[in-house]
């Protein structure tokens, strides 16, 4: 089966038919293709958060239809039988080291397996088998998850959702608040996943750079509603529209444009990264150095 | 349900009601609470009820919102009034059947009872509705001041007061997102047995406990660094302007009780 | 003139059996006016550190002095009004219930009369632009707007220094755009010295001064440039490489001579201008 998640038409409203009545979301179509690395981008309040608990049926929604896989969601969706999903779908919530509540780090990460089912000797292997996984080795097992560092939290979060072996993987700022190098290791695992075992990733992002980097799809969010869905690489051409939405494009984007304008060059491709970028100034720099000679 | 439920809450607005110093609002509030029990016969309630009804009149709150939002509450009076018509006796009796009576004194006594308990939450809810939480704590920590002499903490109590409203959103924030992330996990709230239910609540309540915990710390430490060393020597950015609006209020609860007395049997 | 801030062989550890001191003879000073970042990586005893400079923490050894002040128990109260504290958390420091009572809050706590708070509330939101937002409760601000308060709340009290402790790390681009630009500003206008403990590029570039931490020792110190040239050890020091770097690293993958020497975004134009202009 295909695991796809398709948005036909759908809207969100808090607390409808109250005064406090709120619209998060309208009007949305789009796809989240299985095996692709998808990027959501917007602002804070752009119904990211919102649109993300339809990922896997944690909300319904009020209008329109959400399919995920075979399974189609309305507002009219009984809450029964939805527990299968969110199996599927794992979420990591933005700061997950909120999540963690049991005695030990092997305990927790198998809660998740063990509501699927597992019993407690699969969810303890299980718990090992993910340990090496976020990085931390099997010496963490029988520690309190209170008594870690923060970035060792996260990672044991982490660990937790990868531990339901979702087909889908979604991911809410995942590396918000750490430092540069944590961030950098926890970017690079999901790639990996991504890569060797065909793991869908949505990640939804702030950083331009991860996006160019790591995403080959992309959702622009705001104001409740997607604005343009895509290869990163054609809605990062449109460097303007972005900046005028505030969210900035990457910084090799940024700079290969600065060049270009500067300089009179024309690139065969739009670099979204520093390679990408030193690979297509190569050329002119080479020319130059020849005239020079 | 309890997206519906308006009990406690706060809606902004700048009606006749809403401007009313605090203090008057919540001295109304409570001696409307008290003199209700003056009420003993329709008469009386019906004054009650007209004075309840040009409360919310002159709060502009959506009547239909109004009522539709204490609803869920009903139930749980309805089903004390049934109670209490089931267990009392009378002289005119209309059915027994063993301890069950049903008479005609005590179904008037039930009505009565109804209508009593409905005319509190109208005026509690009026009161929260059209008073900021923070205004409400400023009137508590007012009235409270004569208590400073018998060493009640009322600076504290105040802040502690404060600093508790002021944390309700953040914290149903947060419980949002933990149920969030354990129901991805699979969890089930709120389906199954009464012994699933309880288990399911242990992810939610110690990663609340423990926010919560760490929360009250930072905090902590945050107002050391801005000078907090207790109510010792602080002088109070909010004060409280009593009006000429307040005082008339005082003077309407005034004849309220008066013609309470005067209809009473 | 004299320094603002010297802080003379600290050291502190959380409990007696720690296995190292989380400060480990620290020693630093700050010229009035001056902006000097902290990096490091997590747990290098960065925020220990800026809780030693107003009391918070009591160093087992060494001594702090703020303003002239050598720090002790008596004149802890004074030494917090000259220093003002951002801390991580936006929602964690927010005490008042809505943008103008929290900023009032420290000056409730030193007893300045109530006309006094009402000016200094306004000039204070007035210069983190604010004051659209006085009624506002904090549930309804962005993390940058609700740190934007915790400035004014500082700056209403007319310190000498603020500290800004991974004050951004929590916020989006966006807000920590606008933090930094609001610290900027009113670092220029009220004339304050800035520590700042960082991850952030952008923050730790503002500095005059750039002091690295690691296992509770200062390690090193430098301009931000001589820092910045550091290339891929920055990750280790906990903080992100400039895209200058990166590029220069891209390019000499590519087999391109670059210059060894820190180069800004400007300086990177320059350098590729001189290249393809020498004939």
């Amino acid at each position: 089966m295909v695991m796809d998640i398709v948005f036909d038409k759908v809207g969100y409203t808090y607390q409808k038919g109250t005064p406090f009545q709120s619209r998060a979301l309208y009007d949305i179509d789009l796809m989240i293709k299985e095996g692709s690395y998808t990027a959501i981008v917007g602002h804070t309040g752009s119904g990211k958060s919102t649109l993300l608990q339809h990922l896997n049926a944690l909300r319904k929604p009020t209008e329109g239809t959400v399919t995920i896989g075979d399974r189609v969601i309305t507002s009219e969706t009984e809450n029964k039988n939805l527990k299968g999903l969110r199996k599927k779908v794992g979420i990591v919530f933005q700061f997950p080291e909120s999540q963690l509540f049991d005695e030990t780090v092997a305990k927790d990460i198998a809660f998740g397996p063990k509501n699927f089912g597992a019993s407690e000797e699969e969810g303890r292997e299980i718990a090992e088998r993910m340990l090496p996984l976020v990085g931390l080795d099997e010496s963490f097992l029988e520690t309190s998850p209170f008594d870690l560092s923060g970035g060792q939290m996260r990672r044991v979060a982490i660990a937790g959702v990868l531990a339901m072996k979702p087909d889908v993987l979604v991911l809410d700022e995942p590396t918000a608040g750490l430092d540069p190098k944590g961030r950098r290791e926890i970017m690079d695992m999901f790639y990996r996943l991504h890569k060797e075992q065909g793991l869908t990733i949505v990640l939804v992002t702030h950083q331009m750079d991860d996006v160019a980097y790591y995403a080959d799809h992309m959702i622009v969010l705001e104001k409740g509603t997607v604005m343009k869905e895509g290869d990163p690489r054609e809605i990062f051409r449109d460097a303007d529209w972005l900046k005028s939405k505030q969210l900035g494009v990457p910084s090799a984007v940024e700079f290969a444009n600065q060049i270009q304008k500067q300089f009179g060059w024309s690139f065969s491709t739009l670099p979204l990264t520093t390679d990408e970028l030193a690979r297509e100034m190569k050329p002119f720099l080479l020319q130059k150095e020849a005239e020079r000679q | 349900m309890m997206d519906k439920l308006i009990f406690g809450r706060y809606i902004p607005g700048d009606s006749f009601v809403h401007r009313l110093d605090p203090r008057a609002k919540l001295l109304g509030a409570i001696f409307y609470i008290v003199i209700i029990f003056l009420a003993n016969n329709w008469a009386t309630y019906a004054v009650l009820a007209l004075f309840a009804f040009t409360a919310i009149y002159l709060s502009g709150i959506n009547r239909r919102f109004f009522f539709n939002g204490i609803r869920p509450l009903i139930w749980l009076i309805l089903f004390t009034v049934v109670l209490q018509v089931l267990f009392t006796s009378g002289e005119t009796v209309y059915l027994s059947l063993g301890p069950i009576v049903i008479s005609q004194e005590g179904i008037i006594n039930g009505i009565f009872i109804f209508v009593r308990f409905v005319l509190i939450i109208f005026m509690s809810t009026l009161l929260t509705l059209t008073t900021m939480p923070l205004s409400l704590t400023d009137a508590i920590e007012y009235l409270l001041r004569p208590f400073k002499l018998v060493k009640l903490p009322v600076h504290e109590i105040a802040l502690m007061l404060s600093i508790a409203l002021r944390f309700v959103p953040t914290l149903m924030d947060e419980t949002e997102k933990i149920m969030n992330a354990q129901r991805a996990r699979g969890v089930d709230f709120g389906e199954g047995s009464v012994f699933q239910q309880m288990k399911a609540i242990v992810p939610l309540l110690i990663p609340l406990f423990v926010s919560s915990f760490n929360r009250a710390e930072e905090l902590a430490t945050a107002m050391e660094a801005r000078g907090y060393q207790g109510g010792e020597g602080r002088s109070k950015y909010r004060v409280l302007h009593w009006g000429r609006n307040d005082t008339l209020v005082m003077v309407a609860f005034a004849v309220l009780a008066a013609a309470l007395f005067f209809l009473r049997t | 003139m004299d320094k603002i801030i010297s802080v003379n062989n600290v050291t502190f550890r959380y409990a007696e059996d720690s296995a190292r001191p989380a400060l480990d003879g620290v020693s630093l000073s700050i010229e009035p006016g001056e902006w000097v970042a902290i990096i490091g990586p997590n747990g290098s005893g960065k925020s220990t550190l800026a809780k030693t400079i107003n009391g918070l923490i009591e160093p087992d050894s060494g001594e702090v002095t703020v303003g002239g002040l050598l720090l002790n128990e008596e004149n802890v109260w004074d030494i917090r009004k000259m220093v003002g504290m951002v801390f991580q958390n936006p929602d964690n420091q927010f005490v008042g219930s809505t943008v103008q009572d929290d900023v009032a809050f420290g000056m409730e706590n030193l007893g300045i009369p109530r006309d006094e708070m009402v000016t200094r509330v306004h000039d204070a939101l007035e210069k983190v632009n604010m004051l659209p937002f006085a009624d506002r409760e904090p549930a309804r601000l962005s993390g940058g707007q609700k740190q934007r308060v915790a400035i004014a709340g500082i700056i209403a009290l007319r310190p000498d220094i603020i500290i800004l402790d991974e004050a951004t790390s929590m916020l989006d681009p966006q807000g920590r755009a606008e933090v930094l630009q609001t610290v900027k500003e009113v670092k220029e206008r009220e004339n304050l010295s800035v520590l700042s403990i960082t991850h952030d590029i952008d923050e730790a570039a503002e500095a005059n001064r750039v002091l690295m931490m690691s296992a509770g020792k200062l390690v090193q110190e430098g301009t931000p440039e001589e820092i910045f040239s550091y290339g891929d050890r920055l990750i280790e020091l906990g903080l992100d490489l400039p895209f200058p770097e990166r590029l220069k690293a891209s390019l000499r993958k590519e087999g391109i001579d670059v210059p060894e020497t820190y180069l800004t975004e400007e300086g990177l134009v320059e350098w590729l201008w001189t290249l393809s202009s020498t004939k």
